[in-house]
């Protein structure tokens, strides 16, 4: 080694994790050099999280040697870790919905004072903006954000605090294509000057686009350390994460759909702030069909799912076979046999502190054999549990363990798990595989077009055209609230698509 | 001067141990008895002696220790009314109004009277007090429960202001209409409406003479087993726990937030009342206005302590029972309020330990 080159910005080394019941790191090693930006991949659970956890003062290794630019380091707590230029911005946010932009970035810090001369900060924050190219009103109030703006803001809010060596955990997971595009080139303008980035992720194809190295996790044991992304394949990746070949193929049986399941006619509805989200919109699913739903990220999609499980109200009526539910409880949906998979598994799918028992029994605690007239029985509600965790693959010390112990993929898992258990006669599921490793994906994928085979009516809305493509039988593409039209999944033309998805109406439609 | 060692909080990542709560709390009590000791010292007071007086006057024996136990006993029921709305984040501290409440209803039999108390039976009268009891607090729990369901109140100030409106409620009647010769009371009940105590039993047993323990703490172990039975074992139970902890999962698995918002206020509002009629029925035998010394309020520190855990409860009630009791016969009686506050403030501040681990560290020499 030359003495002139710089130190490197994090070296990780033997850093040891375990949790009652799991050992999340086992000796692993990771260094950062100054300026580039490190993939970090894994399978659910394999401990990535964890790991920059650890780098970022949330948790202590039992062993292992930190540096930060050469220097040794031993965190009690995440301020002394930012007080080093590590930030971190998490899988599940951390903001105060309720509390402005600018608000939310000064939170925490000794300034200022007394007087909340906010205007003045705002300026400061703009130019960070604009020297990293990551817009949002400084004014605005987060719950009135989006998820990619409020990413953003959790960005801003490390490098306000002076963080040159930024850790984003699974930033891209809740992103919609251009949205990761636009943090992609943030992403390079920031080790463009200076910075260094931890950039976790399970898609092959962002690695590529951005990292210069990356570093494999498996079960906790680092199975490629800092090598180049250079010449790396998707079958030699997912060897390295999986430890065997995954084949990416899913295939979809040929067969006809019955009747009508979900019938959906002239809907309105209105987001969370009051304005109008979907537009007298029409459409219907049939029993073993999957209908994709294609479009920006918010176009409707949130609110179509909301208002066909209850979860909004809307104009317009919804049909479940043939009976009207729109503008019920949630209740009746479910009764109705309609499983949902919501978007937001942290806010609304999952209870944190409740057992991985207590959040697979959700949908059926009253139900024979987990539910007796008045009470559970939770050995039998245990068993239900321990089935659903071996036959999804969940990793988690045992079923006892409380969701938000659980890692991003896992707890998704959770939540799928349940859904496709009430065999539902129709199943809302809103990204259902976001945030799973390859092989997860591919398993989730399966058991979807299994649901299909067993006659289940499936709405599926999802960024990923790929994804659609591979499940739907039809594909629908919104556009603000309206469906734009709706092709054949087998003979579409992508670039038609997309042109759909910017407001172009198909003429058949 | 520097000091060799320094003390660093280590963010627990594992769970603690199932023992540690109960043990931090044993010690958090210990720790607040060696500060008020202190703190008598410092005073001029003699701790020990103080202190052996305490156990003396409250566990020393059979009489002062069913002083406590009677003490302790609303204290339960309340302490229960507090952990069951807590579970579900409701954050009701009405429960003084709801026990004053259940005195009144509880009452109303004897005062309307609404059975002829010369004919029934003890068995059915006092049955009927249990039932109007629960129906006034429960009633009290109702308002606040559905101004919340409905219009989004907040619970905490109408649950409040109930307690004033309950308060004053009483105080019309006892000045007025049932006014015993003028006193701010009601004319003692008959006998048929007290709850039945130990001493009645002096005849058969010499050594239940003057033992006033009655069947309401009989009462308080039945509604805590019951309780625990409902939040751990039922239906009602999990959805109880699932809105408290997450709402918004709560509605998307089709639980009904609203009606369950409203019938756990009332449980809450029922156990308050039933504490108000075993006060009545088994310890004050009439409604007069000082019926509670703030039970109500108490009760939700107990809740508090407890974890909100139902058998924890009863535990924390006799500690708290044991404090009354000690400031009656400690003079000055403030210093069992000092107690109070400092066992409370040092339980809190050892929740630190559960979620911290505490490490001494040798700091490097420097050469
Ligand atoms: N606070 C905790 N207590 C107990 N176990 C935990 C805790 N946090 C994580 N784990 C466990 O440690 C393991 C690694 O979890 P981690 O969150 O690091 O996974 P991950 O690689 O980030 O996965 P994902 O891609 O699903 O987010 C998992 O088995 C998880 O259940
Ligand atoms: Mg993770």
């Amino acid at each position: 080694m030359t003495s002139s080159s710089p130190p490197n910005a994090v070296e990780m080394k033997d850093i040891v994790i375990r949790f009652p019941g799991v050992l999340a790191n086992d000796h692993v090693n990771l260094t950062l050099k100054q300026g580039e930006i490190h993939a970090l991949l894994g399978e659910n659970g394999a401990g990535k999280s964890t790991l920059m956890n650890a780098l970022a003062g949330l948790y202590k290794p039992v062993s292992g040697v930190m540096k930060v630019h050469g220097e040794d380091v031993n965190f009690n707590s995440p301020k002394e870790a930012i007080s080093k230029g590590i930030g971190m911005v998490h899988q599940h946010f951390m903001l105060v919905p309720t509390q402005t932009v600018t608000e939310n970035i000064l939170l925490g810090l000794g300034e200022p004072k007394f007087f909340m001369d906010l205007a003045k900060y705002d300026q400061k924050i703009r130019d960070l903006q604009d020297q990293f190219g990551l817009r949002v009103d400084p004014s605005a109030l987060v719950w009135q954000l989006s998820v990619g703006e409020q990413q953003r803001v959790e960005i801003l809010k490390t490098l306000y605090r002076g963080a040159d060596i930024l850790i984003m955990d699974e930033p891209t997971a809740v992103l919609a294509p251009q949205e990761i595009d636009e943090l992609m080139n943030t992403m390079r303008s920031m080790t463009e000057q200076g910075k260094s980035i931890i950039f976790i992720s399970h898609k092959l194809n962002e690695v590529t686009a951005v990292a210069d190295r990356l570093t494999v996790l498996r079960k906790g044991v680092a199975t490629a350390e800092g090598i180049g992304v250079e010449g790396l394949t998707g079958e030699k990746l997912a060897e390295l994460m999986v430890g065997r070949k995954v084949i990416f193929s899913v295939e979809k049986k040929a067969q006809e759909p019955g009747a009508v399941v979900l019938d959906v006619r002239d809907v309105s509805a209105e987001n969370n702030k009051g304005v109008p989200a979907l537009n007298k919109l029409s459409l219907n699913v049939r029993e073993g069909e999957i209908l994709g739903i294609a479009g920006v990220a918010g176009n409707g999609q949130s609110e179509l799912a909301e208002v066909i499980t209850g979860m909004r109200t809307c104009e317009g009526s919804i049909f479940i076979n043939g009976e009207d539910v729109a503008n019920c409880e949630p209740s009746k949906a479910i009764e109705r046999g309609v499983a949902h998979v919501p978007e937001d598994r942290t806010g609304v799918g999952s209870a944190p502190n409740m057992t991985i028992t207590e959040n697979t029994i959700m949908k059926n605690y009253r139900d024979n054999p987990i539910g007796n007239k008045w009470s559970i029985n939770f050995t039998e509600a245990r068993s239900h549990a321990r089935g659903l965790k071996d036959a999804y693959d969940i990793l988690a010390p045992s079923v006892r363990t409380m969701a938000r112990k659980l890692s991003g993929g896992n707890l998704q898992k959770v939540i799928l798990a349940r859904e496709i258990t009430t065999n539902p006669k129709l199943m809302v599921a809103m990204q259902p595989t976001r945030g799973l490793d390859v092989g997860a994906i591919e398993s989730i994928q399966r058991l979807l077009l299994a649901q299909r085979e067993e006659g289940t009516a499936i709405l599926l809305i999802s960024e990923e055209l790929d994804e659609l493509l591979t499940l739907s039988d039809r594909i629908a593409v919104l556009h603000e609230g309206e469906v734009m039209g709706i092709l054949d999944a087998e003979n579409a033309d992508v670039k038609e698509i997309g042109l759909m998805m910017t407001g172009m109406k198909r003429s058949d439609a | 001067m520097n000091l060799p060692y320094t003390v660093i909080f280590e963010k627990r990542t594992a769970d603690y141990p199932k023992w540690l709560p109960a043990v931090t709390s044993l010690v958090s009590v210990l720790v607040a008895f060696i500060i008020s000791g202190i703190v008598l010292k410092i005073i001029g007071g003699d701790p020990l002696r103080v202190l052996k007086f305490f156990f003396t006057a409250t566990f020393g024996s059979w009489p002062v220790f069913s002083d406590t136990m009677v003490k302790a006993t609303p204290l339960i029921m309340v302490g229960l009314a507090c952990a069951v709305a807590f579970k579900m984040k409701l954050w009701n501290i009405g429960a003084e109004g709801q026990f004053y409440m259940g005195a009144f209803f509880s009452s109303l039999v004897v005062l309307v009277p609404m059975v002829n108390l010369e004919t029934t039976p003890k068995f059915i009268v006092i049955t009927l007090m249990i039932i109007m009891g629960m129906i006034g607090g429960a009633i009290w729990g109702f308002i606040p429960g559905y101004l919340k369901a409905k219009y989004q109140v907040n619970e905490i100030i109408i649950t409040l202001m109930l307690n004033y409106v309950a308060l004053y409620w009483n105080n019309f009647w006892i000045f007025d209409k049932w006014s015993d010769a003028g006193f701010q009371m009601t004319p003692q009940f008959e006998k048929i409406a007290w709850l039945p105590r130990l001493s009645d039993l002096a005849k058969e047993y010499r050594q239940f003479s003057g033992i006033t323990l009655h069947l309401g703490v009989v009462f308080g172990i039945i509604a805590a087993i019951i309780i625990w039975w409902i939040l751990e074992r039922s239906h009602w139970g999990y959805e109880i726990k699932l809105i408290g902890d997450n709402p918004q999962a709560a509605r998307y698995a089709g639980l009904n937030i609203t009606r369950n918002l409203v019938l756990v206020m009332m449980l809450s509002g029922a156990l308050a009342g039933l504490a108000g009629m075993s006060e009545i029925s088994g310890v004050v035998h009439r409604l007069q206005e000082k019926i509670s010394p703030g039970y109500g309020f108490t009760g939700i520190i107990v809740a508090w302590l407890a974890k909100l855990s139902p058998f924890a409860v009863i535990i924390v009630s006799i500690l708290f029972g044991a404090l009354i009791v000690a400031g009656r016969e400690i003079q000055p009686s403030g210093l069992s309020n000092l107690l109070q506050g400092i066992i409370l403030f040092m339980v809190i501040s050892s929740d630190v330990l559960l979620r911290y681990k505490i490490r001494l560290v040798r700091l490097e020499q420097e050469a």
